[in-house]
This record gives C-alpha cells, structure tokens and sequence, in this order.
C-alpha cells in the first residue's frame, strides 16, 4: 500500500547543519569583500579587458540561471507530465529553481560596471534588448515559482497548483531560450550568431539543473538520515543520462554546422584543435570528463546502481558544465572579431589576436559566493518550512516498486 | 500675481520680442542674411534626421605609421593617458590605426577603426536601458547617466569600438564626460559637431595635408562627402551586416 506523504522541515539542531551554515555565510562575506573590494577599484583588478568583456563571475552566473531553470524541470515532470513519481520532489524543485536564479542574479548584478544603478535597469527599458526582456523573464520566473510552489504547499490551495505548474513550465523554458538568445543574438562574433544557441542552452539546462538537483536531494537526505530510495534516484540518474546525451548532440550539431562554412574554420580550428586552454577544457573536460564518463557510469550495470557514483556523475556533469560555459563564453571572446576576412591584422588594440585571460581571486570569490548564496537559502528554507518529504523510500512513492523489489 | 497670468504675461513679451526681432531681421536681411550659408545649431534646438554625418576614410592617403587621428582625438576627448592602474588591454580606445595585410597577395593598407556610427547599430538593439543610443542625425553614443556598464553592447560590436573604464577618473575634459564603470566610444566629437566644427581627427588628418578624411552630411547632395561618394566607389566594414555605417572607406 502507499504511505502517504508528510513533508517535514528539517531538524536543524546537529553540529553539522551548524557547520554547514556557518561555512556558506562565510564563503558570501567573502565573496561581499572581494565584490567590494572590485567595485571600489573598478574592474582593472580583475582579469576582464575590453578585450575579455564577460569574464568568470558571467560564467557562474549564467551557469546558476541556466541550472535554475533546469532545476525547475522534476516539479514540471510531476505536474505538467502527470508522472507521480517525481511529485514528491516538486516542493524542493521549485526552491532550488529560485535559490539557484536568486544566486545567479547577484552574481550578474554584482559584476555591473555600476551595481548602484540596478534602479536604472529596473525602470528604463529598451524592448529590442534581449537583456532587458531577460530582467523581465528572470523576474517574473521568480514571482511564477513563488505562486507555484505556495498553491503546492498551502494544502487548501492544491486544486490551483496545476495550471501554475504549466505557466512556470512555459516561462522556463522562454527564460532559457532567452538566456541562449543572449548569445545567439550577438551578429558580429563567430562564436555566436547561432539560432541553435537557444534551444542548446534549455537542453543544458535540463541537464546542470537536474545534475544540482540530485546531489542536493542526495545530500539532504543522507545529512538529515532521511530514506531516499532507489526507485527514485536511479529514476533521476537515468534521465540525467538522457539530458547529457542530448546536449552532446546538440553541440555535435552545433560545431559540424560551423564546420561545413568555410568562414567558420577559423573559430572551429581554435575551440577543436589548437586553442591552449579552450581545446584542452573542451575536449578533456566537457566531452571527456564532463560528458562521456558521467554517462558511462550513469548506464553501467553495476557502477550505475552505486551511491557514490551517481553522486561523482552529477558532480562530473557540473565540472563539464563549467568549462562548457567558460568555453562558450570566454573562448568565444578570445578569438578575435573577424573585420577583414582574407587579411592578417594588427593595432595597437589588439586586433587579430587571441586574447589572454586569467581570471582574478575577485571574481572567483563573487561567482562561488553565487554558489553558497544559492545554497545557503535552500538550507534555510528546508529548516524553515515543509519542503522535504520524510521518506522518500520506494514503498512511500511507488508500492509497485516496492512490490517487485526494483 | 496668479501664476498662470505671470506665465501669460511672459509669453506675451516673448511673443513681443520675436515678433520685433522678426521684423528688424527682415528690414536688415538683404543685407546681412543672404551672405549667410550656415549657423551652428542652437542648444535649445533638437538634432534633426534631415542631416546624417559621417566620415570617408580614403586609405590611399592613409600614411603607414601616421597616427595623427589618435593622439588628436585622444587630447579633444581626454582618454589614452589617464588609466594608470589599467593594463594594455584594459585601456580604452576610441579609436586605433589597424595595419593590415592580404594574406594571398600581400597587399597591405593602414586605416582608422572606431565607431561607425551605424544607422541600424547593434550595439543600441542590445543595450537593455536604452542608454546606448542613436541620435537623429547618425551619431551613436552613450547616455553615461543611465549606463549600468554591463557591456553587452561590446559584445554586440562588430568593430570593437567601444571600451569600458576599468578605474577611477580624474581631469576629464567637461565636453566629454567619462566615467568608471561605463562604456564609452568614439562621439564624432558631438561636442564640436553641434558647433559647426569636424572632429579632431579629421581636422588632424587635414592639418598634416594628408586629406584622408572628408566629414560632412551624408544627406546633403552638395557636401564634399556626398560628391566624394558619388564619384567614386567606397566601401562599409563588414558590408555584410548590412548595417549601412556612416564611416565609409577607399582603398579596401
């Protein structure tokens, strides 16, 4: 028979909860430091130029949008999909969904040459910027899963959650086009210019959000000695195969294209062959490291049933999902814009040449301390409030399961 | 007094004004107004899109290691000597000499890259708060007030035109506000086109009788650059974005 369901904050009292929130507020007071510390400066104590103009703190902060947006997609499973298995999670979906944006987003904004004027990009709009639809979008992605995850916890309200389910599924997945369209609207670098940019970021993002969502899962109910059954996460692992497979296929698609135009070689020439770092990051940790082995682990008969590997398979896909994002985003740049094809050229500005850039302390400190934010509210809120169901043990969520021993 | 019979009583003098000045004006205009061809454009008075600058770049008579147009520009507009803290690659550049060199043929060429001020610019299409802007007649700029320096219209440019300021400024020239933490490109020195001067780097340019630069209205048939134009084939960078820049080349 099935149990029925109790969702219950968690007991917040051990030496290791304590641990764990002192460690986080300690990583974003560093990270406030190193974000004061740049904005007092400006940003020449950073390793961003007018060469290199998105640097590291982008590449976290678009990795935490992206993954939010994914994380959303196990409540979207249970609610738009009807599958019942993946609804006991929904409440955990939606809050890691809004504590990855809300991490993501100060990072972002913290990284402006001018974080003081926030007020300015809140009032002044420009429509044709895909940037100022995305202040739109992020926004009202957070006000959507708020509702959302509300009609799903107020017990009275739950025969309203569904049609909320479908318009954050909706809004999530324009959110991530509209994160892709950011690159894939820029003309001018060969790196971009691409429709497919967008549909490639929602499929990243179903994978780097359900990567965070099961070592999140993973590590709430191992800390909290809560039952987390295999049922479940080996559910969770293979879809999190499927999504790896899926992005693999879409970069494949991505770069054979560039490959069949000419006036792409040069660009596909430095990311596969012989860009230094980028090639190196590219193959060895996004395919290699960050994509195939993941995938090998996740499908083999017998590693793939183990804990540990499941854990060190989500963990490799976000490793590969940053150096994907550093690839895109500081590759791209780094191979110079393309004024005169057919000539070599140089200025005093750097024309024609790869750029070099090594990122600082600073903005390491300011991305990690996204990371932490973004934790640090999902540890709060699972204090606080009914997020996490008491078991997730095969018989609580599937007695079919259950019965059959699987 | 109320203040609407204040303001009624204003309007009226203005009105009582003008109309002298007008009828003063046409007693002495045979005289004095026929000789006249043109006058700077008055501060109250709004840019009009009857005009459109630009600039042809002849780069035949672009001398190799000539770097004129720069420094002019640099002491007009305040930049090239006042980031210390920042590196090479930090520094801003308004704009750059560029050497280049046709890999097949051999054929090479010096030209001056900056803002090309185009008619359908991208780096205004991405701006998210409207403060890169294009004004009715051509010039592309940055509103410094409403700029939150995310740089997205840098990445957005197809010529690399525009720079960010990555420290503090000090001794700014007040004609050309900058500021940490905004972005920032050629003007067409705005400053001197609303009074009826060429920007720095064109006057440089002719200064030195290289005579590689012709500014002027682009809409205006009788301008030097419009015959110019007419007369001979010019060329757009990166043509192909069709973006239709007002800085147009020779030679290329």
């Amino acid at each position: 028979m099935k149990l029925s369901l109790n969702y219950r904050e968690i007991e917040g009292k051990s030496t290791g909860f304590w641990i764990l929130l002192g460690g986080l507020a300690l990583i974003i007071a560093l990270a406030g430091g190193a974000t004061l510390f740049m904005e007092h400066e400006g940003h020449h104590v950073t390793g961003m130029s007018n060469q290199i103009v998105w640097g590291m703190p982008h590449v976290f902060a678009i990795f935490l949008i992206v993954a939010a947006s994914g994380a959303l997609n196990v409540a979207s499973i249970g609610t738009v999909f009807g599958k019942p298995l993946y609804k006991p999670l929904g409440r955990l979906s939606g809050l890691l969904a809004i504590a990855l944006l809300l991490g993501g987003l100060v990072v972002l904004v913290l990284d402006l040459g001018r974080p003081d004027r926030l007020i300015v990009a809140m009032t002044y709009y420009n429509f044709k910027s895909i940037f100022a639809w995305n202040i739109i979008l992020y926004n009202g992605f957070l006000a959507v899963t708020i509702v959302y995850l509300w009609l799903m916890m107020e017990r009275r309200m739950n025969k309203y959650y569904k049609p909320a389910g479908f318009v954050a599924f909706v809004w999530r997945l324009i959110l991530t086009t509209g994160t892709g369209s950011i690159f894939g609207f820029l003309v001018a670098r060969q790196s971009y210019d691409a429709a497919i940019m967008a549909p490639m970021f929602v499929i990243m993002s179903f994978s780097y959000g359900l990567a965070v969502f099961i070592l999140v899962l993973m590590a709430a109910y191992n800390w909290t000695n809560r039952p987390l059954g295999d049922v479940i996460l080996y559910r969770l692992k293979n879809l999190l195969g499927v999504f790896i497979a899926a992005v693999l296929y879409f970069v494949l698609v991505f770069n054979l294209t560039n490959l069949y135009a000419t006036e792409h070689h040069g660009i596909e020439r430095f990311i596969l062959l012989d860009g230094g770092i980028y090639t190196k990051l590219f193959w060895i940790v996004q395919i290699g490291i960050g994509s195939l082995l993941p995938l090998a682990m996740i499908y083999h008969p017998t590693v793939g049933k183990s804990r540990p590997a499941i854990a060190t398979a989500a963990a490799l896909v976000i490793v590969g999902a940053f150096a994907q994002l550093y690839v895109i985003l500081i590759g791209g740049q780094a191979y110079p814009l393309v004024l005169f094809p057919g000539y070599e050229v140089s200025s005093a500005f750097f024309d024609g040449q790869i750029t070099s850039y090594s990122p600082s302390i600073w903005e390491i400190a300011l991305g990690v301390g996204g990371i932490a934010l973004a934790l640090l509210i999902v540890t709060v809120a699972v204090r606080v409030l009914r997020f996490l169901p008491e078991t997730l043990e095969d018989a609580a969520i599937d007695p079919h399961a259950a019965g059959s021993g699987k | 007094m109320s203040e609407s019979s204040n303001l009624a009583d204003i309007a009226r003098r203005n009105f009582l004004t003008r109309a002298g000045a007008v009828t003063g004006a046409a007693a002495i205009a045979p005289g004095v107004f026929l000789s006249v061809t043109a006058s700077a454009r008055p501060a109250d008075e709004a840019v009009t899109a009857r005009k459109r600058w630009g600039i042809l770049v002849d780069t035949n008579k672009c001398a190799s290691g000539c770097n004129d147009c720069v420094t002019a520009c640099e002491e007009e507009n305040g930049w090239g000597h006042s980031e210390p803290e920042s590196n090479p690659e930090q520094k801003a550049h308004w704009i750059r000499t560029v050497d280049i060199r046709n890999k097949s043929t051999g054929f090479a060429k010096t030209l001056p890259i900056m803002c090309q001020h185009c008619e359908t610019p991208p780096c205004v299409d991405v701006c998210p708060t409207g403060a890169s802007f294009r004004r009715a007649d051509g010039i592309v700029l940055v509103d410094k007030h409403i700029c939150i320096g995310c740089r997205y219209c840098m990445m957005a440019c197809p010529y690399k035109a525009r720079s960010f300021v990555h420290e503090d400024l000090h001794d700014q020239k007040p004609w050309a506000p900058r500021g940490k933490g905004t972005v920032e490109s050629c003007t067409m020195c705005v400053q001197r086109v609303d009074k009826d001067r060429i920007p720095a780097c064109v006057e440089a340019c002719s200064a030195d009788n290289h005579n590689a630069l012709i500014f002027g209205d682009l809409y205006d048939e009788n301008s030097e650059i419009s015959k110019a134009l007419k007369a001979q084939d010019s060329v757009e960078i990166r043509g192909d974005l069709g973006l239709n820049t007002g800085i147009r080349y020779r030679g290329i």
